[in-house]
Formats: C-alpha cells, sequence, structure tokens
C-alpha cells in the first residue's frame, strides 16, 4: 500500500500539513523521530496525561528531547572556529510528539504586510541578502484566519495600531493579564510605545473541547497539563480522529528517496533500530528550519542554498528588578507585546546612520517574567546567604523582562550543514550550525536595549541589565556566543527563482516535483515576530494546494 | 506500509547494559524499611560518601535559620536516588503526570515513566558512564556521574564533615568542575518536586513561599492580575 503522503516530523507544521491534508481525504503518514508524551497511545484521538508541573522533568531531564547525548548538534561562528566549538545542545525545540508546540509559550501573532516585502520597502543591507517573499499579507490572511481557528488563538483585534487588517475577530478573547504586564505597559504607554495583549494560542475560555488556561505558570519550556495550549494538540487529536493518518513516533527518517524529478517514499528506522523504506505518492518534510536541511544534505537534494540564510532572532534581553513583588511565577510567561522597535522612527534612522546601515529593525518586545526555583537557585552564588536571597527571589518574584525578537537578516555565512565528525546515536552526521550576528543585529541591540531599559526604570526599576543572545556585543551577565532563541528559520528559503531560492512559492522543492516543505525554513527574511503562526499558516496553504482545498472559513 | 527492506544500522543494536550492583536488592529493601528521609540510608552511596555529600549540601546552601540547609531539605537523597536511579523499575528519571495531588487530582508524580530503548541508553551512559561499551561511546567515551561523585567525593575527604566551614569552601573551590556538577544538583535536590527523592515534605518550597505545582486548582485570573 502507498499513502498519498508521508509527513515528516509532526510539530505545528507537520500537523497542520496532516490536518488540511486528511481533511481532504488523503491518508498520511506522520513520521516523528521523538516519543510519544501528546496523545493518548490507545487512542490517538485523545490526549495523554503525561504533562506535569515538574521543572526537574522538562527543564533538567530533556523530557520532551532531544537528548543532546543522542543527538547532539554542534556549533561554531565562523569557518575561523574551526569544525566546532561546542557539542551538545543547540538552540533546540522539542523533538517529541507535537515538536516544539509543546513546550511553546505561544504568542501567535501575524507577520504584518511590510515583512513579505523587506527589499522593496526597505532595501537591501550590506553583506545579507535581503529578499522579498514571493507572496503577500493577502495572499496569506485566509489561511491565517483558518489555523487561528484551529489552533485557538486568544487575542484582541485592534489591541494592535501597528497591525495587519484582519478578515475576522480573533477565536478568543484575550486571557488574564500578569500583574507585572499591567505596570509594564502603563510604563510603555507613557514613554510612548503601543504595548497590547499578546495573539496566543491558548485558551481563554473553554474551546474546541479543551479547558481555558488556569494560569499554572508552568508554561515556558512545559508542557500543559491540562492541554490548555491547541498548538499542535488539536490539529493532531482532529487528524487521528479522520481515520485516514498513522503515527509513528521513534522513528528517524535518514533519506528521502527518488527517481528523477520524483521522490518516491521515505528510508527510516523504527524504535527496533531496523532500517527500512515506505513508499508514498509525496513527501512534506517539517523537521524545522535546522532538521528540514539536514534531511535534504543527507539525501543529496534541494541544491546549493540548502542550509544557507539561517535565522534564529537575535534576542535583546534587558531585565529589571522591581522593589515589590511582581509574582512573575504565576499565569503565561507572557501576556503582553509591542511592536514598535519593529517600526522605523527618526531616532533608529538616526541609530542606522551611524552604523553606517541602510535601516535599522528591531523586533516584537514580550513583556514577561517568572522562573521556577532551580533555576533560579542555579543563578546565585552557593554559600552562605543562598537561603536568603531566595527567599527575597529577585528573580522569581521581582523581576520583570524585556526579550526583543530582532530580526536578524540573511546572511549566506549563518548555516546549517553536516557536521564532520559528531555523530547521532544511529550513526548519522550532527547538524552543525554556524551563527554569528551582523553588524545590523549588534547596532540594533545596542539602539533599542536602552530605550527598553527606560521602560523598566519607569515601572520602578532599583536595578537593571541588558545582554543578548546570542552575547558577546555589549555588557551583558553571560557571554554564550550559541543562540538560545528556539526560533529558527531560514535554510530553505522560498522564491520564484532556483538560482537563488531552494524551494517555490508552495513550497515545493524546485529540483523535485512532490516534495514540500512545511516549516520555518523556507522564510526568506526572518521579521520579529515569532515564526509558529506564520508557519503554520504557509504549512495549511501549501498542503492546500496539493490538495487543491481553498482554506476553510 | 509493510517493511520492504531490513538491516540492523550498526550503532542501533540492541544494548547490552552491565547489571545493577549486587547488593542494591537488599540496600533498597533496607532503604524501604525506614522513613528515610529521617533516617537516611542511601541506595547508591557508600554511608560515608553520604555523610560526605550531606556536609557538601549544607556547605553550598546552609541553614540560615528562617530557611535549611540543602542536607536537610534532602539534597543529598535527591543525588543518591538520580545515582541509583536504575535500581528502581521503572527507573527513577521521569516523575509521572498530570498531577501529584498537592493541589487536587490525583497523585500521579510517584509513577515514574518508563524509558524507551533509547533514553535508557542515554540515562545509563550519562549515570554509569560509557564503560568502553561500543553503544554509549559514538562519540567518544563518556564518564558518568557515578564515577564523577565518587571521585570528587573521595577528593573532599572522609573528614569533610568534620573539617571547619573555611576549610569547606576551599577544597569545594580546589575542585571546580565537580563543584559545578554538584551544585547543579543540590538546587535541582532542594527545590525540586520531592518524588525526586529531595525537597523533604516540601520543605524547600515552603521556605521560600513557592505554592509548587499547581493543577489542576491553577491560579484565578484575580491572582495573576492583581498585586
Ligand atoms: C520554550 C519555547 C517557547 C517558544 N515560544 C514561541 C512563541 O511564543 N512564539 C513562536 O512563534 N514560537 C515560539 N517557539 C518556537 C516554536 O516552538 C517553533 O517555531 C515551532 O515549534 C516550529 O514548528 P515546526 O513544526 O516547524 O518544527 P518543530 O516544532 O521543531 O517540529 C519538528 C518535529 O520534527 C521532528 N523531526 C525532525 N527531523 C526528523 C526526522 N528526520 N525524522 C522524524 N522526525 C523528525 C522533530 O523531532 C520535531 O518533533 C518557542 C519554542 C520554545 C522551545
Ligand atoms: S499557564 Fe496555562 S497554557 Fe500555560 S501550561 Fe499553565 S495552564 Fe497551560
Amino acid at each position: 500500500m502507498t499513502v498519498d503522503a508521508v509527513i515528516i516530523g509532526s510539530g505545528p507544521g507537520g500537523s497542520t500539513a496532516a490536518d488540511v491534508l486528511t481533511r481532504a481525504g488523503w491518508t498520511v503518514v506522520i513520521i516523528e523521530k521523538g516519543r510519544n508524551h501528546l496523545l493518548d497511545a490507545r487512542d490517538m484521538t485523545k490526549p495523554a496525561s503525561d504533562y506535569s508541573n515538574d521543572e526537574i522533568k522538562f527543564t533538567n531531564r530533556h523530557f520532551l528531547g532531544p537528548d543532546p547525548f543522542l543527538e547532539p548538534r554542534t556549533f561554531r561562528r565562523g569557518h575561523d572556529d574551526g569544525d566546532h566549538t561546542h557539542v551538545g545542545e543547540v538552540n533546540s525545540i522539542p523533538s517529541t510528539v507535537g515538536g516544539g508546540g509543546t513546550h511553546a509559550d505561544g504568542k501567535t501573532p501575524r507577520f504584518r504586510e511590510v515583512d513579505f516585502g523587506m527589499l522593496s520597502t526597505f532595501g537591501p543591507q550590506p553583506e545579507a541578502e535581503v529578499a522579498d517573499w514571493p507572496l503577500t499579507y493577502d495572499d496569506l490572511e485566509p489561511w491565517y484566519a483558518m489555523v487561528e481557528r484551529a489552533v485557538g488563538v486568544a487575542g484582541t483585534a485592534g489591541a494592535n495600531p501597528f497591525a495587519a487588517p484582519r478578515s475576522g475577530p480573533f477565536p478568543m478573547p484575550s486571557g488574564a493579564p500578569m500583574y507585572g504586564a499591567t505596570l509594564s505597559t502603563a510604563a510603555a504607554e507613557k514613554l510612548g510605545f503601543h504595548p497590547y495583549a499578546a495573539p496566543t494560542a491558548a485558551n481563554s475560555v473553554p474551546y474546541d473541547g479543551r479547558p481555558a488556561c488556569n494560569n499554572c505558570g508552568f508554561c515556558a519550556f512545559l508542557g500543559c497539563p491540562i492541554h490548555a495550549k491547541g498548538d499542535p494538540v488539536a490539529l493532531l487529536t482532529r487528524t487521528m480522529a479522520t481515520g485516514r493518518a498513522e503515527l509513528w513516533p521513534e522513528t528517524f527518517v535518514s533519506r528521502i528517496r527518488t527517481e528523477g524529478r520524483r521522490a518516491t517514499g521515505v528510508d527510516y528506522i523504527g524504535p527496533d533500530g531496523i532500517e527500512r523504506s515506505m513508499d508514498a505518492r509525496h513527501v512534506i518534510v517539517a523537521g524545522g528550519a535546522i532538521e528540514t536541511p539536514r534531511l535534504l544534505l543527507l539525501s543529496r537534494l534541494g541544491g546549493a542554498l540548502v542550509g544557507r540564510y539561517l535565522m534564529v532572532h537575535y534576542q535583546t534581553i534587558v531585565v529589571g528588578v522591581m522593589p515589590f513583588d511582581v509574582h512573575g511565577d504565576r499565569g503565561r510567561a507572557v501576556t503582553h507585546v509591542h511592536d514598535d522597535a519593529m517600526i522605523p522612527d527618526d531616532l533608529s534612522r538616526a541609530a542606522a546612520r551611524e552604523a553606517g546601515l541602510p535601516w535599522l529593525r528591531g523586533g516584537m518586545v514580550e513583556h514577561g517574567g517568572g522562573g521556577m526555583p532551580v533555576s533560579e537557585a542555579k543563578i546565585y552564588p552557593w554559600g552562605a546567604g543562598h537561603g536568603a536571597t531566595m527567599r527575597d527571589s529577585r528573580m522569581r518574584r521581582h523581576l520583570w523582562a524585556f526579550i526583543m525578537q530582532g530580526e536578524d537578516l540573511p546572511y549566506r555565512t549563518n548555516t546549517v550543514d553536516l557536521d564532520p565528525t559528531v555523530r547521532d546515536v544511529r550513526g548519522f552526521p550532527s547538524p552543525r550550525i554556524t551563527y554569528r550576528g551582523g553588524r545590523h543585529e549588534l547596532a540594533a541591540s545596542a539602539h533599542h536595549g536602552p530605550r527598553l531599559e527606560a521602560v523598566l526604570k519607569e515601572m520602578g526599576a532599583v536595578w537593571t541589565l541588558r545582554t543578548s543572545s546570542p552575547g558577546g556585543s555589549f555588557e551583558g551577565i553571560r557571554r554564550r556566543m550559541i543562540p538560545e532563541s528556539r526560533h529558527v528559520i531560514g535554510t530553505a528559503r522560498m522564491g520564484v527563482d532556483p538560482a537563488t531560492s531552494v524551494v517555490d512559492p508552495y513550497g515545493r522543492l524546485h529540483d523535485l516535483d512532490n516534495v514540500v516543505i512545511a516549516d520555518s525554513s523556507v522564510f526568506p527574511t526572518a521579521s520579529g515576530y515569532g515564526p509558529t503562526l506564520t508557519l503554520v499558516a504557509l504549512a495549511a496553504r501549501a498542503a492546500g494546494a496539493l490538495a487543491g482545498t481553498a482554506p476553510e472559513l | 506500509m509493510l517493511p520492504q527492506t531490513g538491516r540492523w544500522v550498526h550503532l542501533h543494536a540492541p544494548v547490552e547494559h552491565p547489571t545493577d550492583r549486587a547488593d542494591d536488592g537488599a540496600r533498597r529493601a533496607e532503604r524501604d524499611s525506614h522513613p528515610w528521609y529521617r533516617d537516611p540510608v542511601p541506595i547508591w552511596l557508600t554511608e560515608a560518601e553520604y555523610n560526605t555529600l550531606r556536609a557538601v549540601c549544607d556547605a553550598l546552601i546552609p541553614p540560615d535559620g528562617d530557611s535549611p540547609g540543602a542536607g536537610e531539605a534532602g539534597s543529598a537523597d535527591y543525588i543518591d536516588t538520580l545515582l541509583g536511579a536504575f535500581s528502581f523499575d521503572p527507573p527513577r528519571i521521569w516523575a509521572g503526570g498530570p498531577t501529584s495531588g498537592r493541589a487536587g487530582g490525583e497523585a500521579c508524580f510517584g509513577d515514574f515513566h518508563h524509558l524507551s530503548a533509547l533514553d535508557e541508553l542515554a540515562w545509563r551512559t550519562r549515570i554509569e558512564g560509557s564503560q568502553g561499551l561500543a553503544a554509549r561511546e559514538f562519540n567518544g567515551p563518556v564518564t558518568g556521574y557515578q564515577q564523577r561523585y565518587h571521585e570528587g567525593l573521595g577528593r573532599l575527604g572522609e573528614d569533610f564533615p568534620q573539617a571547619a566551614p573555611d576549610e569547606r569552601v576551599v577544597r569545594l573551590k580546589a575542585d571546580p568542575e565537580f563543584l559545578e556538577l554538584v551544585f547543579g544538583h543540590v538546587c535541582e535536590g532542594m527545590y525540586g518536586a520531592p518524588e525526586y527523592g529531595g525537597n523533604h515534605d516540601t520543605i524547600g518550597w515552603r521556605a521560600i513561599g513557592f505554592a509548587g505545582d499547581v493543577q489542576p486548582r491553577g491560579w484565578t485570573d484575580q491572582e495573576v492580575s492583581a498585586p
């Protein structure tokens, strides 16, 4: 038997493709290398109950994978660093049924019109290859509307003055604001910023048979014990309920098999360690922007640009300690954001001129707090005073932070390729990440950091600190050169010209007729918004094009 | 969808793990017969190592009148449980879900998850070291926690518990790699869920006013948004 499609990866991208295709009558097999802790193994139309408010399991013991011993990645900043400077975890997103959607805290903003036309709006940048997308916001809007309903996004239409037009309201109202956010948004407004309730894929009211979020506070980096996070459990349970899908966890796809211009199926290794192959009429690759290029490289597909233009969001992190308790450990990790750093103004234009650059863009700024006690305890110095510092709890109870997901530009030299020596447990070369922030990122971070610091001072901070991820550009506690954003973008860029892109405007590989990429690998530019809703909308659009279906409105 | 070809991937052939220590069963039975957080019986460490480790815990997070030291809170028991995780079935690596019973719901954290073959390979290697086994050395040899604790505690000396506070600090600082390992674990044992062997009776959480796991109760919108 040959299935209509094999889908590689069960994260938000793969789950969305599976949902669209199975509803159009296709048969699919979803192959996922990680374990299944999301769906009930006896009845995959229902969620499992493996998630918990357990900091040890999720943040110290790799419960959702990837285990860096079994699947190490390697890192270097550039050729001058040699083969690699680090082996282990590099900007990892869970490898598990549901992928990164399971432990993201799920801010799901749409991109704006300008994000699809960076080159024509702002023009080129030295060293970077800024490009327009081969589609517009209007092309994607109906798919945005459809996937917002499918995963369940809570938000307030009109709250963000910069937002692109919407064809309808959000499926749910915004959830409860964190106390700290009520203060930081007031301070930000006073200094001329425009904060708003972050659109979030977590239920603010019971929705689609799942309960409302009860603000447990164990949100980023952990799975939701009550499945109030909709992405992607809603899509996967619905897919399995069609009866046209199989989901194979603990199974690694090692190669896409081809004959001429067509893929015929994939080779895979199941939990028994045996390598097998299966036939499929179409292959959908949704492994995320690091594993997808790795698989294309292992399969020798996609051409010379595969793995190039890796983007991760150059984060500017500004923290402030408040003289009062903000109890940031309650609620979702982030409830509010603002977009002002993405809107050029006189100050950012002057900063660009000073840096010798044509323009500067920052990214969406998240207002958040919190932290759990084990990670807090590890930050403080050991010895006498540790107990008192924990009781005082500068980090968990008094800290408020801004994280700007700074737009990083597409540089040919920031890449994912195959490490020459390091292997995964199955014997395949590990992905090697080569990344260094460019002049634009450093200048944007240096420009926006102090403006955010001023907001924290306005909020009442008695102590502030600025740093970035990757670090080392300016003052900061940590000088880690490995990005930790958990946003991975680029590496198989989309375009109409096969000489300058890897996939066509519907995610189809230029060099094969039936292989489609359904994740953020295809983004030509990164924007400064979290990538997930946009990659999900693109995956729905690509799957819709395959199956000949229009967005369900 | 039946398999069309089949071959073993050599690095992923079934893995032979060395057996657990012969006396593990007896030690476990002895431990289970004690309310061990009051009268600790180590599972994997020797009594002498356990006593040194407890003193290390108190040197890293000392009692201060308002908070217990990490020794009393159970960090040594947490570490000892991790080192002996594979003397339990299922191994004490990942506590169960979705609730602990402390904030309502059923008490499920104690039902530890079963490990897959690959999970077991990873965690046995991390804890026991690679021991020259090809399946564990696909990227080279790995020194496990057990060996690092044996050697690290050995270097601190059996007289560490009796040493003066200043002397303890000097000895700990002389071994920065071991210090980094043990401090991380001490924090996990003091402030992680009690089911992992530490944070006895949630004493670590209570000392800092942390509610711990709160599902299924959660927090009301008022508790989130108001001062
Ligand atoms: C703590 C955290 C917070 C986040 N917050 C946000 C946020 O607020 N907003 C936002 O937009 N994004 C956020 N993200 C990022 C978000 O998780 C990712 O953008 C999203 O998960 C990407 O979806 P994906 O389907 O493309 O890939 P993934 O989620 O990475 O899923 C890919 C899946 O494919 C599997 N796979 C890969 N290769 C193979 C193979 N060869 N064989 C079999 N299976 C394979 C992987 O195991 C994985 O499960 C956050 C991430 C984290 C970790
Ligand atoms: S804060 Fe809400 S969405 Fe996040 S894990 Fe808790 S209940 Fe789930």
